[in-house]
């Protein structure tokens, strides 16, 4: 008896530390899911598939761009390839947890697996990588991605009813307020030449594609800003590595 | 119906991908080179998104001029954010700076 008390109070330990450990990422991510539900009635998203992405996909960066995409008119195949894309860096963070993960029964590993964003990722592997043999570390990770969901679901809907009070006011530059949030995020990204090359090759490429059926030119665009980059960095990398063997 | 499509077709792959390799309990790791990759992913879908939209406000017709207060925007967006490296604030300033352009416009015009 004594041991089952000590042992859902630890459940509880983890579950409510590994909410704690992502309460910074918590606070970074309210003001994505306010903006998320406040752009969305302008690009087009009815009130209920805004909160459905939220409630469903719950990915920001993949809601991002699905709603940029809807904005311009894209096709839903199509915007859902993208979200593909640009959520397939999870798949590696499921590889990274996989020697964690794979002795969890199945019902664990579907809702941990549904919550997996980047932040839940990020603080998860830190409590896995932890060498105390603590046998309920996923307790931990489920209390990181309740806490985000909870997080951005409550901000999507609080942006949501911004939203439709902001655009009975008037008009304040919302239709502005997408291109500027966008900048706003890939700012961090450009830090390096070859980032720097990248988005200028995605830009120029999607403006020259723009008459394209179906906004492929955006896939297209996409495929050439990656390739610029990866290319860019490994001539960089060349460069450096000859100029080392030089300097020897 | 598009967007009952569109949420579900999204709902389903984030999920797959986020489980995919559960079930494979084998030693699936990514190469360095895929990795860098999927690295410009981000940035660069949101340049494809917003170059357009602010060199082409109506979809068609290339505006590289001072009346186009989308592309002035997003140029002086793009400074506001570099000198504050904060979102909220680069968001606010832009819009403020993209509704001031606008009246300047306008202004102008009349």
């Amino acid at each position: 008896m004594e041991v089952k008390d000590l042992d859902i109070k630890s459940k509880r330990t983890e579950f409510f530390s590994g909410a704690r450990d992502t309460l910074p990422l918590v606070i970074g991510a309210i003001p994505f899911g306010i903006i998320f539900g406040t752009l969305s009635g302008s690009a087009g998203l009815s009130a209920a598939g805004t909160m459905g992405m939220s409630l469903f996909v719950f990915a920001g960066s993949a809601q991002f761009i699905a709603m940029g995409l809807v904005g311009a008119g894209t096709a839903w195949p199509l915007i859902v390839l993208a979200t593909c894309v640009v959520n397939f860096r999870h798949l590696l963070y499921t590889a990274a947890l996989l020697p964690y993960l794979k002795h969890l029964p199945q019902r664990w590993q579907t809702v941990l697996a549904f919550g997996l964003t980047d932040e839940t990722f990020a603080v998860a592997i830190g409590r896995y990588a932890r060498t105390d043999d603590g046998p309920h570390k996923h307790w931990y990770q489920l209390g990181s991605m309740v806490f985000m969901y909870t997080n951005w679901n409550l901000c999507t809907f609080a942006g949501l009813a911004a939203g439709r009070i902001l655009a009975d006011i008037g008009h304040w530059g919302l239709d502005f307020a997408m291109v500027a949030a966008f900048i706003g995020m890939i700012i961090p990204y450009v830090k390096n030449r070859p980032t720097c090359f990248a988005v200028v090759v995605a830009g120029a490429t999607a403006v020259l594609f723009n008459g394209l059926p179906h906004k492929l030119g955006l896939i297209l665009a996409t495929a050439a800003g990656i390739t610029a980059g990866v290319t860019a960095d490994a001539l960089l990398t060349r460069k450096r590595d000859a100029g080392q063997a030089r300097g020897l | 119906m598009d967007t009952f499509f569109l949420i579900a077709g999204m709902a389903l792959v984030t999920f797959l991908i986020r489980y995919g390799l559960l079930p494979l309990s084998g030693r699936i790791t990514f190469s360095k080179g895929v990795t860098r990759a999927l690295g410009y992913v981000p940035p660069t879908v949101l340049t494809a998104i917003i170059v357009p939209a602010a060199l082409l406000p109506d979809g068609h017709t290339l505006q590289f001029s001072f009346s186009n207060p989308y592309l002035v925007g997003a140029v002086l967006t793009a400074v506001i954010g570099r000198l504050s490296n904060n979102l909220l604030v680069t968001i606010v300033g832009g819009m403020t700076v993209f509704v001031l352009w606008q009246w300047v416009l306008q202004a102008v015009w009349i």
